[in-house]
């Protein structure tokens, strides 16, 4: 697979480690009252489409950024690749 | 031998002869042939034996679609099982063998199975060798391997190279017949960097099998000149004898290039094969069609053939099987083999058409009809025909060409998605569903059989890419070239045949199709597993159609309703040894050595892999006889005056920033936004879900920096993890993180005498004092007169000990250095073993207790997960599984018996109890001997193993027969205050 990374352009899968689904971004809030159940479900409960699925990869054997690829689970096509980072901010994680 | 069935022209080199030998015969043939077209010219037709009934077998095709003709070449360590006959280049003093036979060819004594067919139909290892069950791994699996085996290997190392490499191009062209040749000089002339590739050793694909003409030339020429001027192209790159092994996502394939297979030895420097890895914008599959036999009693006796095949050995190679021929065609093509081979001056008996209103010849018999049975042990005889008229024929003949159509090769466009679908005009499947990325298909792997339309259809498929990828393209000049319209009528095989073979490498009759349909294996996929029909190397490239058209005539169905099974990579059966490429032996993976390592070499260290790290492991003294010896004196002279050790290797990572200290306070359980700058802490790492994950230190050098340390086996994932928690969780955090394990070469510097030792090089303006650097302090410093230098008074050891850091160029000096100072100590370095001795001594936990099952609770750290941070692995660390009562907790063990050891890996159980899984107390992760206290010591996990020190445990391991009573004590063996660390 080639994933086009958005700073480098297209690279080689192989530069690459996978380590999941995109939703382990939104960790919960260890200090809130209901947080073991919230672990829990962003521990143990992903969700596995078969389809478009939102991922992370680092770029282990490159420039160290961790991306959200998205990419089809049934055909491999990849429609979009961002910085981990600009996501996250995004999607409201900060400090 | 003379080569008594060589026919007169052909693309040989008669000017040069090969001796080359095949089962101890030397035979003669000519630069150009293969193996197997020499083997005919010089009157052999049987070349091997079948895998399950040992028949005798000759070679059914000229191409790498091989089921039959498979041997091994060459001797000693370059012997190669498994290879095809029919592509293997001749070179001068070739040696090849058949296999699976003994004692010989001719004779082989395990033939008996084709007399015992009827036990060994479809499935018979399902149904005959289920009992006893302990006979199956004792005789029967034996047995079978021995009975079924192929080619067998040298056993010795490949003396040959294998090379790894990367393409990139805008188009890949796979197949240079007309249609790949065609389309490789418009998209070459169109500017596009082109890749050309074909698997056979000249380029023009059935061009040079065939005796058309293009335009004004032989089709051969044609290609010859069509290579010649696409070589003249700078960004065109020719690439013969390369196989397209598959398509892979996104554009790219896998290909291997055989440099040097047609050589006795590779050229000096150069490689035995090459894998490229190229990366493609678009691709133009043009693999051309495979022929398809005919299924008929018998039909698989040496010299039968299929009819492409003896007419590409006539008009290519000018070989032969026999001077005496017929064919069993149900279509045009088949009448074609008859003409070339009587005009090469071959006998031909007969043609056999199936079907009616064929075409008439004056220069041989024609006849409408099936053949009904063979005959000839070792090699085609006679054959016998059912005339449509009636009655039966029996016609003497050496050789039977055999056609049943064309399949486009449509193998590729099946490497992703890619499902064929049945095309009625040619009665065969054409590439169909989702190709994969940017593929295009052009000429006979299309369907387009004929050489025009291959031409055109290439021509035409390379513009439209060329356009596509925005460059401007004309068609080149294409010639004249025949453009006969398909004429067939589909025939799979002839009815009531006892044994016809449908797959002949895997030995699959058409009965055997029938028996799994009768026992309900009605999905093509369970017909394929239930027979091994098209499981071979050949992936059933010659076979798996007339199989799927006897499973719908029986079904009563469509070929399209009963679809196809898969192709999938690799195209052509791939060596180990290209797939390694330069990975092997000591170049397996690269070796990192610590900045000591000539040092240590020099003292005759004994080295250790530790990650793709080599680490001394102890280091010998003359007179010491066993690793024990040397390790004991290390340890004790450490724990007596100093010892030291290179500590390189654990992972180091700069943390900076103004969140640093907030960052780590996330990373670790433990707190650390309150570690004064100049101290270091030690910090437990855990993953999310609540299991320690790696242990080290972290050191405030300065409010905004901190250095902190992994273990070595956990160097990269924990970096990993970091740059996770700061990129994806905390991207606002004011912190940057860099690996600085190879930037710096650390020692370890422990003992009494630590700190005299290092006073002698550390600069000194630096107080090292127990006031001035207290236990856990940390500094930058400059020793030997201005060398800056990172000092951390840590200690793995228990013994007053610092670790000290120069960048890695410095290492090497400093060890020296330091051991020179050190004489007046008696300084010792220390290896691996000794480290380990020293921190079971001590009792802090390593790799063998983080061991990805225990928690922070189970290490007796429990209460250094904060509650009043937020960390990873925090929360999830409080379920009710990782909390119970009877937790299992880190202690130590030492032997009642203390001449008994207590080996790791033992479980423990109470004294009393039954000794099972049920009862299972913990187990030991860790033992050494401990020369300090004379006796063997361990450490490990028992069930509320706090509580219970001083109790009598018993320490069992079934596997080794160990079984003996342990008591339960502190981990801590040595100065278990913690009062030397401190001094």
């Amino acid at each position: 697979m080639i994933i086009n990374h958005p700073l480098l352009g297209p690279r080689d899968a192989a530069e690459f480690v996978y380590k999941g689904d995109a939703a382990l971004i939104h960790r919960p809030d260890g200090m809130a009252p209901d947080a073991l159940e919230k672990f829990i479900d962003y521990g143990y409960l992903r969700d596995n489409p078969a389809g478009e699925h939102r991922e992370l990869w680092f770029h282990e054997q490159g420039d160290r950024s961790w991306l959200v690829v998205t990419r089809n689970t049934l055909t491999h096509e990849i429609t979009s690749v961002e910085l981990a980072r600009d996501v996250a901010r995004r999607e409201g994680r900060s400090k | 031998m003379t080569q008594k069935n060589r026919l007169q022209g052909g693309l040989i080199d008669r000017s040069r002869s090969y001796t080359f030998r095949f089962d101890g015969k030397t035979m003669t043939g000519h630069a150009g042939d293969t193996l197997a077209s020499a083997l005919l010219a010089n009157g052999v037709r049987l070349m091997g034996r079948s895998f399950k009934y040992h028949r005798p077998r000759g070679p059914l095709t000229a191409g790498s679609e091989e089921p039959n003709a498979i041997v091994e070449l060459r001797e000693g360590a370059r012997q190669e099982p498994n290879t095809r006959a029919t592509t293997a280049e001749l070179f001068d003093g070739l040696v090849a063998r058949s296999q699976n036979r003994w004692p010989s060819l001719a004779f082989d004594a395990l033939s008996v199975n084709d007399r015992l067919s009827s036990f060994f139909a479809a499935g018979f290892y399902y149904k005959t060798f289920m009992w006893p069950a302990a006979f199956w791994e004792k005789l029967y699996e034996p047995m079978i391997r021995r009975a079924a085996g192929l080619g067998s290997l040298s056993l010795q190392d490949d003396p040959d190279s294998y090379d790894k490499g990367f393409l990139h191009c805008d188009l890949l062209i796979t197949g240079a017949g007309p249609a790949g040749l065609a389309a490789a000089l418009t998209a070459g002339e169109a500017g596009l960097r082109v890749i050309l590739a074909d698997e056979d050793y000249v380029m023009g694909g059935r061009l040079n099998a065939e005796t058309f003409s293009l335009g004004d030339m032989a089709g051969h020429d044609w290609a010859a000149q069509t290579v010649a001027r696409l070589r003249s192209l700078p960004n065109v790159r020719v690439m013969p004898r390369t196989t397209v092994l598959g398509a892979f996502d996104h554009g790219i394939y896998g290909a291997v290039e055989r440099v040097a297979d047609h050589l006795a030895v590779p050229e000096a420097g150069k490689p035995r094969q090459i894998l490229w890895r190229i990366y493609t914008k678009r691709s133009l599959l043009t693999a051309g069609a495979l022929e398809r036999p005919i299924a008929f009693e018998n039909n698989d006796r040496p010299g039968i053939m299929l009819a492409s095949a003896l007419r590409a050995y006539a008009n290519r190679w000018a070989a032969t099987p026999a001077q005496r021929v017929a064919i069993f065609t149900n279509n045009d093509d088949g009448h074609r083999t008859a003409a070339d081979l009587h005009a090469k001056g071959v006998k031909v008996a007969a043609v056999i058409d199936t079907r009616p209103g064929q075409p008439v010849s004056t220069d041989y018999e024609v006849l409408q009809g099936e053949i009904i049975d063979t005959a000839g042990r070792l090699g085609l005889t006679r054959i016998t025909v059912r005339l449509a008229k009636g009655g039966t024929r029996e016609i003497e003949c050496g050789a039977l060409g055999v056609s049943g159509g064309w399949n486009p090769n449509v193998s590729l466009t099946c490497h992703q998605r890619g499902r064929p679908v049945w095309e009625e005009g040619i009665a065969a499947f054409v590439p169909g569903g989702t190709l994969p990325d940017g593929m295009t298909v052009a000429g006979a792997a299309q369907g387009l059989f004929s050489t025009h339309a291959a031409l055109t259809s290439g021509a035409e498929a390379a513009a439209q890419i060329a356009t596509d990828l925005g460059h401007a393209a004309t068609k080149p000049d294409l010639p004249q070239a025949e453009d006969a319209p398909v004429q067939i009528t589909p025939f799979w095989h002839v009815t009531d045949a006892k044994r016809a073979w449908v797959d002949q490498q895997n030995d699959v009759t058409a009965k055997d199709v029938k028996l799994a349909h009768q026992e309900n294996f009605v999905s093509v996929e369970h017909l394929k597993r239930y027979t091994t029909l098209g499981m071979a190397t050949d992936q059933g490239k010659t076979s798996n159609m007339a199989g799927l058209a006897i499973m719908a005539e029986i079904a009563g169905k469509t070929i399209p309703e009963v679809g196809t099974t898969m192709f999938r990579p690799p195209y052509t059966p791939t060596a180990m040894g290209v797939l390694a490429g330069r990975s092997r032996g000591t170049d397996f993976r690269p070796v990192r050595k610590t900045p000591s390592h000539t040092w240590a070499e020099e003292q005759g260290a004994v080295f250790v892999e530790v990650g793709n790290w080599l680490r001394a492991q102890w280091f010998p003294r003359k007179g010491e006889t066993t690793w024990r010896e040397s390790v004991d004196r290390e340890v004790l002279q450490t724990r007596k005056s100093v010892g030291i050790c290179d500590v390189t290797t654990l992972g180091k990572i700069d943390v900076q920033g103004t969140d640093a200290a907030a960052f780590l306070n996330r990373i670790y359980c433990n707190g650390f936004a309150k570690l004064a700058v100049g101290r270091t802490r030690y910090g437990l790492m855990l993953r999310e879900d609540g299991i320690a994950m790696d242990d080290g230190t972290a050191a405030r050098l300065a409010e905004d920096h901190f250095v902190v340390t992994t273990t070595t086996a956990n160097a990269v994932s924990v970096y990993r993890h970091m740059e996770f928690v700061r990129q994806c969780l905390f991207p606002d955090m004011d912190v940057q993180l860099i690996s600085t394990t190879e930037a710096w070469a650390q020692f370890s510097v422990a003992g009494p005498n630590a700190r005299k030792l290092l006073q002698k090089v550390v600069d000194p303006e630096f107080d090292l004092s127990n006031e001035g650097f207290p236990f856990m302090a940390c500094g930058e410093i400059t020793i030997c007169g201005g060398l800056r230098a990172r000092l951390f008074r840590i200690s793995f050891s228990g013994e007053l000990a610092y670790e000290i850091a120069v960048p890695t160029r410095y290492g090497d000096a400093l060890i020296r250095r330091l051991m020179r100072e050190g004489q007046e100590f008696d300084v010792v370095a220390y290896g691996t073993e000794a480290l380990g001795v020293m921190r079971i001594e001590k009792g802090h936990a390593a790799g063998n207790e983080l061991n990805g099952t225990t928690t922070a609770l189970n290490l007796g750290m429990g209460r250094m997960v904060s509650q009043a941070k937020d960390s990873i692995g925090a929360v999830l660390s409080r379920r009710e599984g990782l909390n119970e009562p009877v937790a299992l907790k880190l202690v130590g063990f030492k032997p009642v018996d203390p001449t008994h050891k207590v080996p790791a890996g033992s479980h423990l159980m109470t004294k009393g109890a039954p000794v099972d899984a049920a009862h299972d107390q913990g187990y030991v992760t860790s033992a050494c001997y401990s020369p300090n206290l004379g006796h063997h010591i361990a450490i490990g996990y028992l069930k509320s193993g706090d509580q219970r020190l001083g109790e009598i445990v018993r320490l069992v391991s079934p596997l080794t027969g160990f079984d003996h009573d342990v008591e339960v004590v502190s981990a801590h063996f040595v100065d278990p205050e913690g009062e030397r660390l401190r001094a």
